[in-house]
Formats: structure tokens, C-alpha cells, sequence
């Protein structure tokens, strides 16, 4: 179980640096969301369910969207220049 | 070049400095073990086995009656029972997001994505809503006996409300509405704090019965404030996503 905890752990810190390193920032997004569907894992090893529920639907979900919807606002407003 | 090397040798001090604090051994440091704390000299044994007011001795799930917080779930009796006052000050903070959030970006028109919604979508969002909308209802009333509460249920009221802003390019709530049960829901938590105030002496007092740890109909005011909090959470929510997706009228 440790050693499953240990590779979520590295895979999250990848992840992390992936998200900032990216070019794109539609990608670094979608990393971000990946980065929080991990930390759901980590929460339930740490016995922390009522956490990893508000994450899954928060972190993953109603952030990603607005994100994507603020960058669409913000190509638009860019397009129009 | 510069950027990155100094954020890697900050990443370092940081690393240390935590690895240090939590991995010391001897004396002068700051955090005991995992899992070896000694948890009777500690105040959350109290609100463990619900005794903050008196001795009650251990919790048994499905057999203690009319202990001080009777929900199952300690989380919630602490959030919603103990540290009431805390939910409300975060209520209030996602409230003055989501007012920043109306004032700034509120607009008459619906916004066009360039893209119109594929069948796939439009099929799926029909089945799986209602689904989404159910079990947001029941993490929120059974916010008191399983994980979850107010805001994670809440939250998946929006996210179905964002499905559907998704799947049809025409969708749009009924803001008046929204706001109206918003308003309502928040208010009467404040009600209900008030009635505390005078029933128990304590604002936010839980001055029901609380019943047996661990059925639905139990924990007194708990699981009537978690529904304000869903309801209230789950409206704002859905009124900021209509927000961020509508754009300046022509």
C-alpha cells in the first residue's frame, strides 16, 4: 500500500511540473485537472474522504471549466483587436 | 535561466525546512509522529466522543442517544455543530466571490461557442444530469451520516447545471429564481443561528434532539443547515457559471 502511495505521490510532482512547464495553456489546464483527480487518490490513502469528495468535485471539475470558459473569453476579447 | 534557478533553490530551502520540522527525532521538535499522538491530552478527543460539555463517555454508532452533536459523521459535527460560526464566515466568502464575480463579468447575452454541441453530448448530458442532480441532493442530506456536506453537494448541483450550459448552446437558468433561493437559503441559516441565540443562549445552538447517532432523522439542526448550505452553494455556483458564459449585449 506504501509503495502505492509513494508512486501518487511522484506521479502528482510530474504532473505539477508538467502543468507549469507547459506551452500551451489549454494543456496546462488539463494537467492541472489530472494533478487534482491524483490528489483525490492521496486524500483517500490519507483517510480523508470528506476532503477528497469536495476535491474530485471542485478541483477536477468546476475549476477546470471555468478555466477553459476564461480562456475562451480571453481569445475573443483578443480576436477582436 | 535565472527565473528557474532560483525557484529550484527555494524548492530546496523549502524541502529542508519542512523534511527538518517533520522528520526530527529528539528534542525541540514541532510534530510527534503519524499516528502516534496521544489523543486524551488533545481537544479534538472531545469532539470525538462528544464531551466538550460534559463526560459522555465513548460514542457507539446506532446505540448513543442524545449526545451533545449527533451526527455520525465528525467532520460535519465539528464544521456544522462546534465550529458552526466557521461555515458561515465561509458561506460568506464564497458569497463576495460570487458577487465579485456578477459584477464584473454579468452580461445580457448568451455566449456562442465556435463549436456546436455534437449528439454524443447532447444524448449523454440528458441521461447523466438528472443522475448528477440526484446524488448532490443526497452528499448534502446525508451531509451528517457520510463524507461529503453543503459544499461538495452543492457543487454538483453546479457541475450539472454546467453540463447542461454545455450540451445546448440556447440554455439559460432562471437567474431571478436562483437568486431568490440563494438569498432565502442564506438567510434562514442566519434564522436559524438566531433561533440558537435565544433557545440555548449560544448563536448557532443546536436546540433539537439529537436522537441516535447514526439515523437520518438525527443530530438536531445539522442536517437542516447542511441543505441551506447545498441549496445556497449549489445556486451561487450556478449563477457564476451563468456569469463566466454570458457575454455584453449587441
Amino acid at each position: 500500500m506504501q509503495i502505492i502511495e509513494i508512486i501518487v505521490g511522484i506521479v502528482l510532482l510530474i504532473f505539477a511540473f508538467l502543468a507549469i512547464e507547459a506551452k500551451k495553456i489549454i494543456n496546462s489546464v488539463i494537467y492541472l485537472s489530472i494533478l487534482s483527480m491524483l490528489a483525490v487518490v492521496s486524500f483517500v490513502f490519507m483517510k480523508a474522504p470528506d476532503v477528497a469528495i469536495t476535491e474530485a468535485v471542485i478541483g477536477s471539475g468546476l475549476v477546470t471549466a471555468i478555466f477553459i470558459f476564461t480562456l475562451f473569453s480571453i481569445k475573443k476579447v483578443g480576436d477582436k483587436k | 535561466m535565472m527565473k528557474r534557478v532560483i525557484a529550484a533553490l527555494l524548492i530546496l530551502v523549502l524541502a529542508l525546512f519542512i523534511y527538518g520540522n517533520l522528520y526530527s527525532t529528539g528534542e525541540g521538535k514541532l510534530f510527534p509522529k503519524f499516528g502516534n499522538v496521544n489523543l486524551s491530552e488533545r481537544v479534538s478527543n472531545k469532539f470525538i466522543n462528544k464531551n466538550a460539555n460534559g463526560e459522555n463517555g465513548v460514542v457507539t454508532y446506532k446505540e448513543t442517544k442524545d449526545a451533545e452533536s449527533g451526527s455520525a459523521n465528525m467532520v460535519t459535527s465539528i464544521v456544522v455543530n462546534y465550529r458552526s460560526f466557521d461555515t458561515l464566515g465561509e458561506v460568506t466568502v464564497l458569497f463576495v466571490s460570487a458577487l465579485g464575480v456578477g459584477l464584473l463579468l454579468s452580461g445580457k447575452s448568451r455566449m456562442k461557442f465556435k463549436t456546436p454541441p455534437n449528439f454524443i453530448l447532447k444524448a449523454g448530458v440528458r441521461i447523466i444530469a438528472g443522475i448528477i442532480l440526484i446524488t448532490g441532493v443526497y452528499i448534502f442530506i446525508h451531509g451528517h451520516l457520510t463524507p461529503g456536506g453543503g459544499f461538495p453537494g452543492g457543487s454538483m448541483i453546479a457541475s450539472a447545471v454546467l453540463l447542461f450550459y454545455i450540451s445546448d448552446d440556447e440554455f439559460r437558468t432562471k437567474v431571478k429564481s436562483f437568486k431568490f433561493l440563494e438569498g432565502t437559503a442564506g438567510s434562514l441559516y442566519l434564522i436559524f443561528g438566531l433561533l440558537g441565540l435565544t433557545m440555548g443562549g449560544y448563536f448557532l445552538y443546536n436546540f433539537l434532539p439529537t436522537g441516535v447517532v447514526g439515523e437520518l432523522f438525527s443530530a438536531g439542526i445539522v442536517p437542516i443547515i447542511y441543505i441551506f448550505v447545498g441549496l445556497k452553494v449549489g445556486s451561487e455556483l450556478s449563477n457564476l457559471i451563468s456569469d463566466f458564459l454570458s457575454e455584453e449585449g449587441k
